[in-house]
């Protein structure tokens, strides 16, 4: 069989498009790269749309954990707590079965069983928590100056925010954010190793992987190889939010502009 | 194990509980968080001399040193640690037997590896065959601490290695104006003002090594994840019948409110460690301390 067929039949394999019945003996490296290179779509999947929805809520809690106001900042800070305190592993498990039981007295709950949802939830919470924290910090060290330099042009409210306060706390929050994203994506390799179950064997590329890993009891092939899609994937997420940072930076000369530098100051 | 829990009566009554948390199995699951201490316990100070040797590597002199040392630091950045928590389980397993095969069994000319088989003679089998049920345990959660300390290592090299390269170079300068050699200048000057600067990464590091050890599952370890998922569910592969529902959920939450414990204590702890060091120093921690002092 050629590598060409193989990509056919096993490309789109993980979300169920293609040859059904996964290779079982004689495993091939163009079956490995491919199998795995499919996984990547859910770990794609996972990492987008999670980041998408959870820069949203994670902006809401930044403000609400800045906020005078009690009944603001209190829910904030235990929602950043509860998800940054705690394993994100423990957390698949418990929110796989607390929708499991859900389920069982409301039928409605049926699509929050199975990873597509109830993992993405999970990862949604999870990131907005992560980037929420993050984005409190930067909002505590915008210059005060800028926030006064906005009040004497009688800016106040909305609009000071949308226009001083939100994007000064996205350019000092960026390269702390980019770190955030590329944890993410790695975090999402943890989905089909909790509780939620891959469905006709349609998984991430760690799945795969072990899968292969599993069969052949050689795991220096197909981890290198998800090795090498995380880089690559690691690759892309820097350049694409340098490009974002780039945009972030562009009012400002050029010797004061925040260099990208990734740290390792957040995991899961 | 109380003596009324004999009486069928108990069933129904809120005493129930109080045997129910005290059956044989359920001492198997209290004994599993005493696991996830010990691997937190032995992991944190290998992890951290693996990461001190990293450091010290990726700051040598000599390139092929430096370069061994920087790409342990680099590999861990852009790879999921749970794909080298399954990597290297297996391939330290495999490492081992393969190494005790040439050693033991000279004279075997097969290949090791058949196919789908890694097949080595029964002498080199690690653990034997044999050898009873706790000997395989411990070397599985030996094999753990292991993989666990190579990961996370690699993150303390980053860390240590930015806190080396944080200290003022003037302290540094003084010292060799004084007439010390590069490896007491180290040990004597850098080592010891490395700390304060390191610590907010490394108690980051222990936080993120906390959150880890849910992992132990993945490595196949009876750890509190596998018991709480026996426990909790109606039926198991072990036992046959559980007198409750479908509680993994209330077994988890359980788990999720240790893990909470687990880091609250250590932020408590981690401050004050930091207050401690801080002392005396000539960073911004330590200024504010002095002010608080003398005020």
């Amino acid at each position: 069989m050629s590598c060409l067929q193989t990509i056919q039949d096993y490309g789109l394999r993980s979300i169920g498009i293609g040859e059904r019945l996964l290779p079982k003996t004689d495993f091939t490296l163009c079956e490995q790269f491919t199998l795995i290179g499919s996984g990547m779509i859910w770990n794609v999947y996972f990492g987008l749309m999670a980041l998408a929805t959870g820069f949203f809520l994670a902006t809401a809690l930044a403000v609400g954990k800045a906020s005078q106001n009690k009944w603001l900042r209190k829910p904030s800070e235990w929602f950043i707590f509860l998800f940054r305190g705690s394993p994100l592993f423990i957390q698949f498990f418990f929110a796989y079965f607390f929708f499991l039981s859900l389920k069982k007295t409301y039928p409605l709950f049926d699509a929050f069983t199975s990873a597509w949802l109830g993992a993405l939830i999970v990862l949604f919470l999870n990131t907005a928590a992560y980037s929420g924290e993050i984005f409190y910090g930067a909002l505590r060290s915008i210059p005060k100056g800028d926030i006064e330099a906005a009040d004497a042009y009688g800016m106040s409210g909305w609009s000071r925010f949308r226009r001083v306060v939100w994007p000064t706390m996205l350019r000092l929050a960026w390269p702390a954010y980019t770190n955030e994203a590329i944890f993410l994506f790695h975090a999402t390799t943890l989905v089909f190793f909790s509780a939620f179950p891959a469905w006709q064997q349609r998984g991430d590329a760690l799945y795969y992987a072990s899968y292969f890993a599993d069969k052949t009891f050689n795991p220096f092939i197909p981890y290198p190889i998800l090795a090498f899609y995380f880089i690559l994937m690691t690759l892309v997420v820097i350049w694409c939010f340098g490009l974002v940072n780039k945009r972030l930076n562009r009012h400002l000369p050029a010797a004061k502009k925040a260099k990208m530098r990734l740290r390792l100051n957040l995991a899961r | 194990m109380f003596s009324y829990c004999t009486d069928p009566d108990t069933l129904g009554t809120l005493r129930w509980f109080s045997c129910y948390l005290t059956t044989g199995v359920h001492w198997s699951f209290y004994v599993s968080f005493l696991k996830v201490l010990l691997l937190l316990a032995v992991t944190a100070p290998v992890a951290l001399s693996f990461g001190f040797v990293g450091a010290m590597a990726a700051r040598s002199h000599f390139p092929p040193l430096s370069w061994l040392g920087k790409g342990y630091i680099a590999i861990v950045r852009g790879v999921p640690d749970i794909a080298f928590f399954l990597f290297f389980v297996i391939a330290l397993d495999q490492g081992f037997e393969w190494i005790r095969h040439k050693v033991l069994c000279p004279d075997w000319t097969d290949p090791v590896r058949q196919g789908n088989d890694f097949l080595v003679c029964q002498a080199a089998k690690l653990p034997l065959g044999t050898a009873p049920e706790w000997v395989h345990e411990t070397y599985g959660f030996f094999l753990a601490v292991i993989t666990f300390s190579i990961v996370f290592g690699a993150f303390a090299a980053n860390v240590l290695f930015g806190g080396m390269r944080a200290v003022p170079h003037a302290q540094l300068e003084t010292a060799e104006a004084y007439g010390m050699t590069r490896r007491q200048t180290f040990w004597r000057i850098l080592v010891p003002q490395m700390w304060v600067y390191a610590l907010p990464g490394l108690s980051n590091l222990w936080m993120v090594l906390i959150k880890a050890t849910p992992l132990l599952f993945l490595l196949g370890i009876e750890d509190i994840v596998y018991w709480a998922r026996e426990l909790g569910g109606t039926k198991t592969s072990k036992f046959t019948q559980y007198p409750h529902g479908d509680w993994r959920m209330w077994y988890f939450l359980f788990l999720l409110i240790f893990y909470l414990g687990m880091t609250r204590v250590s932020e408590l702890g981690l401050e004050k460690l930091m207050r401690r060091l801080s002392h005396g120093q000539a960073t911004s921690g330590g200024e504010l301390l002095r002010k608080e002092t003398t005020a």
